[in-house]
């Protein structure tokens, strides 16, 4: 049995309630349902997750690496982080 | 028999399923069809030597002579070994793995189940804590059969053999002898009436599902849990077994 034909799958597990699902990596399955089981098997055998989100590899459209300038108008512009403003004792941490 | 040895007995026959079968399972590990269902396998095969070493360790606790758990596990030889003769076969291919694997989770789900009411509070603790486990390899290996079965015209002829040749195996699962009657009798096992019922009608459910057909009027096999096993259980037991009796008492 080989799994040469199966598809690619990406794996979101999220660890506990509140926090986002995290992609945790990919494998192969025949259809969804394999994915999550073979997911809850590979990637949360040391209790890591309460949820799991699996996506077919094909469905993710990815950003071209090669196109530097994307994310170059972003950079130099420390002025988008809100880090001018003076928090208030009262909030405590934030 | 003195009631405790009964007990003992009793606590033993679950312990070696488990640990026999753990151990046959745990051959797939590195050697699985593919790196998921690799990982799968040795997940199953570490939960069911988790439970036989907890039904071990309760053995030793109701013998009270300063046994140990690793004293049934490494010390005792195959007649004195009850598991059933199914978990001791070879592991075969991988259909036939899980052919095996889902006969047993069956019966180990519905064993389990009532195994939790039982009136022995240590012997119905261990169950509630591994039914949540069993649940899972029965839903895992389920789902490979009704793949297999209902997949290709090879891996459905894979999977129809295994059948044909475990299903001999399974009244042993289901029959209940003086011993296990007087257990239940007790307030602390499983009604055996109950459990073949609950057996026949899920796996006619699944093996259906997997558009397999259950071999009919087929001679059943019995003696492993009376100590009679097959040729296999002795390298089993060579493999588990070497260390501890060539070097007794080791540690590490």
């Amino acid at each position: 049995m080989s799994n040469a034909n199966w598809p690619l799958w990406e794996i979101f597990i999220r660890s506990k309630a509140g926090l986002h699902h995290k992609h945790a990596g990919s494998l192969r399955a025949a259809d969804e349902k394999m994915a999550i089981d073979n997911a809850r098997d590979v990637y949360t055998r040391r209790n890591e997750g309460i949820s799991i989100w699996v996506v077919q590899s094909k469905h993710v459209t990815a950003s071209d690496p090669e196109e530097g300038d994307m994310f170059e108008s972003a950079k130099g512009k420390i002025y988008r982080h809100p880090t001018f403003y003076d928090i208030p004792d009262e909030i405590g941490h934030m | 028999m003195e009631d405790n040895t009964k007990i003992i007995d009793f606590i033993l026959r679950l312990a070696d399923n488990s640990l026999i079968l753990g151990h046959r399972i745990s051959e797939w590990c590195g050697h699985g069809p593919n790196l998921e269902t690799d990982i799968a396998l040795t997940n199953i095969a570490l939960d069911l030597i988790g439970h036989a070493r907890n039904y071990y360790e309760l053995a030793a606790e109701c013998k009270g002579d300063g046994s140990t758990e690793d004293d049934f596990a490494y010390l005792r030889d195959a007649r004195s070994f009850k598991n059933v003769l199914l978990v001791e076969l070879p592991k075969g291919d991988f259909g036939f793995t899980i052919v095996r694997q889902f006969l047993f989770d069956v019966y180990n789900f519905e064993y389990t189940s009532q195994l939790c009411q039982s009136k022995d509070t240590r012997i119905a603790g261990i169950a509630q804590k591994a039914l949540k486990e069993i649940a899972y390899h029965l839903r895992w290996s389920s789902e490979w059969l009704i793949r297999l079965g209902d997949g290709t015209k090879k891996s459905h002829d894979k999977v129809q053999d295994a059948l044909n040749d475990l299903w001999m195996y399974t009244d042993e699962l289901l029959l209940a002898d003086e011993l296990d009657q007087f257990i239940f009798d007790n307030g602390m096992g499983v009604d055996h009436k109950l459990l073949k019922n609950a057996f026949v009608t899920r796996t006619k459910e699944v093996i259906e599902k997997a558009r397999l057909q259950i071999p009919s009027d087929q001679w059943m096999q019995y003696g492993g849990r009376n100590g009679n096993h097959t040729e296999y259980l002795g390298f089993i037991l060579a493999d588990l077994q070497w260390m501890q009796r060539a070097y007794p008492g080791l540690e590490w």
